[in-house]
């Protein structure tokens, strides 16, 4: 299968792999996927308290590069977000901006729920209730 | 000079050797007469080059050239073989014996009698990919017409005990066949001395051409027949209709004269560039064989590498041409088949590569292809939490993996 350039350019250079400290009440962790399926997405964001600001964001993934690339773009766009803003981020902007083909829409949908499950882990952290999310179809 | 990307697919097909295409091309400029054509010189000219090839072909697998029925490839090669003895042995019986390893071209075949009134059996296998002997033997029965195993697999290479497998049909009084489509031209296959009734192989696994292939039919003790499954002109002694493809089966000839005279150099030379392959490779933490090391084929590595997914390495790999175990492009994610009846978990199935390599591999490109898979697969484990967290000493399958 062809990848994309934007696909090809977040495999080779992805951003923001790394580890944020999960102990950490400011950090929020999602890890999404199951090994047997062939990915699993870890996504964690770092909020700033008092403006509710996403300020770091960190990935790692197993998985194609498909799924590689959209939980790199994920990182990158929610920095300088705010919770609110992260939670609006739909799969299919993913899906566009890096011209994923049918058989990859599930790693733009993998990514979105990474980003929700970041935040709710976030929420639980810092006492607020975890928000119902829309149950992912993949 | 080093060309990039380098084609370690060797089991998927293989490039035709340069030989063997100087041996076909007067077949279709000047010598393009039909084979059937029996009334002019151009008929017999024809005709006489596919007799030419059939002895090629029969002394490589030593039997009798009119033992040799020319098909399209391996494919309908197998199909002709299983509906064609489920047909022709009907009074007998209706079971078949076959095993969950074998290539979709002969399951899928077995699915189709299924659902004719056959009845089959799925022999499965070891770690190593090999069926045992005694399930075998405990599944013939009366009914059991035909027991079809394959020789060498094409994800692992593992060469199945055929003399063995062979024994056993017959004790029963079935027949035997097998799908030599990755085993031909790269080890030794004698159809006498392995006890064969029926084989499926194709020209292009050894450096023919595509689009050609044969079954060989046993003639003698016994005398085996096929039922048709293609009507018309009743060409290959009544067992496959159609125009035969001339040019083809000159090059498939050649091939097969070819990996005669130089299979066991080829083979000596490969195993040895594979081992070096493989104990390179070994050397990554967590890195494993898939099939069988004592009893394989000499071309072929099939490695997992844990903690990777098989499609990004196949991306990290870009530079060369290798096969994975992982079917995520495929919308079902289902892994393997044939890894996960060695019984890998579903992981390190997608976590797997196949390199097959071939005559024109050279030392260089097996550098190269060490370097590259090694720094890939390092730099995706930086990249994978499930390397982290075997770092870190979590137990994987501790975790409740959200389904999806």
């Amino acid at each position: 299968m062809a990848y994309s350039d934007k696909v090809i350019d977040h495999y080779s250079n992805p951003r923001n792999v790394g580890t944020l400290d999960k102990s950490k009440k400011t950090v929020g962790t999602g890890l999404v996927g199951a090994p047997e399926c062939g990915d699993v997405m870890r996504l964690q964001i770092e909020v700033d308290e008092a403006t509710n600001t996403i300020t770091d964001a960190k990935f790692k993934t197993f998985g194609c590069g498909s799924a590689i690339a959209s939980s790199s773009l994920a990182t990158e766009w929610l920095k300088g977000k705010t919770v609110d803003e992260a939670l609006a981020i739909d799969n299919m902007e993913i899906v566009e901006e890096l011209a994923l083909p049918p058989v990859k829409i599930h790693c733009s949908v993998l990514a979105e729920d990474a980003i929700k499950s970041a935040i709710n882990d976030y929420r639980v952290k810092n006492g607020l209730p975890a928000l119902e999310l829309e149950k992912s179809h993949h | 000079m080093l060309k990039l990307p380098i084609y370690l697919d060797n089991n998927a097909t293989t490039p035709l050797d340069p030989r063997v295409l100087d041996a076909m091309i007067p077949f279709f400029t000047e010598v393009y007469g039909n084979a059937a054509s029996r009334n002019h010189p151009f008929g017999w000219a024809a005709e006489e080059a596919v007799d030419y090839a059939r002895e090629q072909i029969a002394q490589l697998i030593h039997c009798d050239p009119k033992e040799i029925i020319f098909t399209s490839g391996a494919t309908e090669s197998d199909n002709l073989a299983i509906k064609g003895v489920f047909e022709m042995y009907a009074q007998k019986g209706n079971h078949v014996i076959t095993a969950t390893t074998e290539h979709k071209a002969v399951l899928d075949t077995c699915k189709h009698i299924e659902k004719l009134g056959g009845r089959v059996t799925y022999l499965p296998v070891n770690e190593q990919g090999l069926i045992s002997l005694e399930e075998l033997e405990a599944a013939m029965t009366p009914e059991t017409i035909l027991v079809t195993i394959m020789y060498g697999n094409n994800e692992t290479g593992t060469i199945q005990p055929i003399q063995e497998i062979a024994k056993i049909a017959h004790k029963h009084g079935a027949l035997f066949m097998t799908d030599g489509t990755q085993a031909v031209g790269k080890i030794p296959v004698d159809v006498i001395a392995d006890g064969i009734d029926l084989m499926a192989f194709t020209a292009h696994k050894m450096y023919g051409p595509k689009g050609v292939g044969a079954l060989y039919v046993r003639r003698k003790s016994p005398r085996v027949k096929v039922t048709a499954q293609m009507d018309g002109g009743g060409h290959e002694r009544g067992m496959r209709s159609g125009t035969l493809n001339v040019p083809g089966i000159v090059g498939f000839g050649k091939a097969c004269e070819l990996a005669r005279l130089e299979m066991a150099q080829d083979a000596e030379r490969l195993s040895k560039l594979r081992d070096h392959l493989e104990k390179e490779l070994l050397t990554l933490e967590e890195s494993y064989v898939n099939g069988s090391v004592e009893r394989r084929l000499p071309h072929v590595a099939n490695i997992s590498f844990k903690y990777v997914e098989g499609e990004g390495l196949m991306m990290g790999v870009k530079d060369l041409a290798v096969s994975s175990g992982s079917a995520c492009t495929s919308a079902s994610l289902e892994p393997s088949y044939v890894l996960k009846a060695l019984g890998l978990s579903d992981d390190l199935a997608h976590s797997s590569l196949r390199f097959g390599l071939s005559r024109f591999t050279t030392d260089e490109q097996i550098e190269y292809a060490i370097g590259h898979v090694k720094e890939a697969v390092t730099k995706l484990r930086e990249m994978s939490p499930l390397w982290e967290m075997h770092k870190e000493g979590i137990d994987l399958n501790s975790i409740e993996w959200a389904e999806h």
